[in-house]
């Protein structure tokens, strides 16, 4: 019997970087849009963070649908 | 479809009934903790996630070549006759896992199921013992611990990044973002297992000389597992998204928001580079990962454990069912009629069980499921930092161990009121 060890830790490698990173950069798109006196800059950051997440979820589409 | 005999036809509605339970029993997955935490009200919920499985259905143009992903071997002699009675014990397991509020995959029940006839009808050279550890036991064990390892990791740095910010201020954010992440879980459940019951109807359509081998499923096929699976997301299993929302740990939006991307996250990364792990194992490892990385969050391990037990009996339980179903269908007609009676009887027997204690929309979020505060809750919630701010709990300076007493009690006093079942028999 052969296990693919290396596809099992690719899994969990990008799983948990890409689990970490998403849910980062999104939580850096609630920090700069929450609260009212926040400078341009951070809005302006907020909202690439949060473009970069709508980009992981349209990758995440693709994925489904070109499967 | 002139020729279709009347033993395809059963093993098609029975397929169609698996389907059925099988978006019942996974609404769950992607829908328990945006209930929880409030990021959509449960009807919207379950309405969007059975409209992404509708949509999944048709969206996957490879249709599953091996219902079984080569674990049983379908060339050796399987027979309509096998085919239906494993998937009347996937439909028993998958309703009796639901009764307990238990979330344990439909893929490992189905593949029981037919483990267990394909033994009692064909033998062991009909089953590839090393197929099951490659696809059931390796991805259910790991899927678990990735997700979980995972959602703790994200929960405590979303937590560490928005240090000192109201939490009803980011709670918004967090359920936008939940949602997202919910929608990908439902659309790939679509894409995943409304195929599985295609194969199975293909199949049988297949064996029964109806439509030419290697041929696509017709349209009618397609249509109506989407419809099955949509119906059974939409209905809810309210028993499960119970326990996953609400009784494994206490999720909170920023939790939930973690648990889901983790979870989607798990999903599509392990089916793109070939490894796919369990999706129920996924959800929930995710969900208590979320819980473990919150500071004062608590994991009901006795409700974890309850539900590790169901996993590692969803297999044997659903082929010990399928195995006497098979042995039964095989008498010939008299005992597939025998079957689908008795499988019909205990699924209504299930049904009336559940319904002593209903679970709906209506008070999904309302109560914790009984659940008395076992050994290893206890245990771990003395050794773990006390929560912060415990709504239930009663002052923090009354130590862990008292807060942790009131909650249990409320907890199995009051799982359904008595008003309840006016609202569930609607």
């Amino acid at each position: 019997m052969h296990i693919d060890w290396v596809a099992l830790g690719q899994v969990f490698g990008v799983s948990v970087l890409m689990t970490v990173g998403l849910v980062g950069v999104f939580t850096l798109g609630i920090v700069g849009t929450s609260g009212s006196s926040r400078s341009v800059a951070a809005r302006a950051g907020a909202y690439a963070c949060y473009a970069l997440c709508a980009a992981a979820v349209a990758y995440g589409i693709v994925l489904i649908v070109g499967k | 479809m002139e020729h279709i005999t009347l033993l395809i036809g059963i093993v098609i509605v029975t397929a169609l009934v698996f389907d059925f339970t099988n978006g019942f029993h996974d609404t769950a997955n992607a829908m328990a903790t945006t209930i929880s935490t409030g990021a959509m009200k449960p009807k919207v919920a379950v309405a969007m996630s059975a409209v992404l499985n509708l949509v999944g259905a048709f969206l996957s143009v490879e249709v599953a070549k091996t219902i079984s992903g080569g674990i049983i071997d379908e060339k050796a002699g399987v027979r309509p006759e096998v085919i239906f009675a494993g998937l009347v014990g996937a439909i028993v397991w998958n309703l009796l896992t639901w009764l307990a509020g238990l979330p344990s995959s439909s893929s490992h029940a189905l593949f029981g199921g037919l483990i267990g006839a394909t033994l009692v009808s064909v033998g062991t050279h009909g089953v590839h013992g090393d197929a099951i550890v490659m696809k059931v036991v390796i991805p259910a064990v790991a899927a678990p611990i990735v997700a979980g390892v995972a959602a703790t990791a994200a929960t405590r740095l979303t937590y560490r990044l928005s240090r000192g910010r109201d939490e009803k201020e980011t709670a918004k954010g967090y359920r936008a973002g939940q949602i997202a992440s919910a929608a990908l879980v439902s659309l790939a459940h679509g894409t995943n297992d409304a195929q599985k019951t295609m194969g199975v109807i293909t199949l049988a359509l297949v064996t029964g000389g109806v439509i030419a081998p290697h041929s696509d499923p017709p349209l009618w096929v397609i249509v109506s597992a989407g419809l099955a699976i949509a119906l059974g997301t939409y209905l809810g299993g309210w028993r499960i998204i119970q326990t996953l929302g609400k009784g494994l740990t206490d999720i909170r939006p920023a939790q939930g928001f973690a648990a889901q991307t983790g979870a989607a996250t798990v999903i599509l990364a392990s089916s793109h580079i070939g490894f796919a792990l369990s999706t129920t194992q996924v959800c929930s490892g995710a969900v208590m990962g979320a819980g473990l990385g919150r500071k004062g969050g608590v994991v009901r391990w006795s409700t974890a454990g309850r539900m590790v037990i169901a996993w590692c009996l969803t297999l044997p339980a659903a082929g010990l069912v399928s195995g006497g179903a098979a042995l039964l269908a095989d008498q010939g007609s008299w005992g597939v009629a025998a079957v689908a009676v008795l499988g019909l009887g205990v699924s209504g027997a299930i049904w009336m069980a559940s319904r002593r204690k209903p679970v709906t929309s209506e008070n999904v979020n309302a109560t914790a499921p009984a659940e008395p505060a076992g050994v290893v809750t206890a245990a771990m919630q003395a050794v773990a930092p006390p929560p912060r701010l415990n709504g239930a709990g009663g002052p923090p300076s009354a130590g862990p161990l008292a807060a942790a007493a009131p909650v249990a009690s409320v907890a199995t006093v009051a799982p359904v009121t008595p008003a309840e079942p006016a609202a569930a028999a609607s």
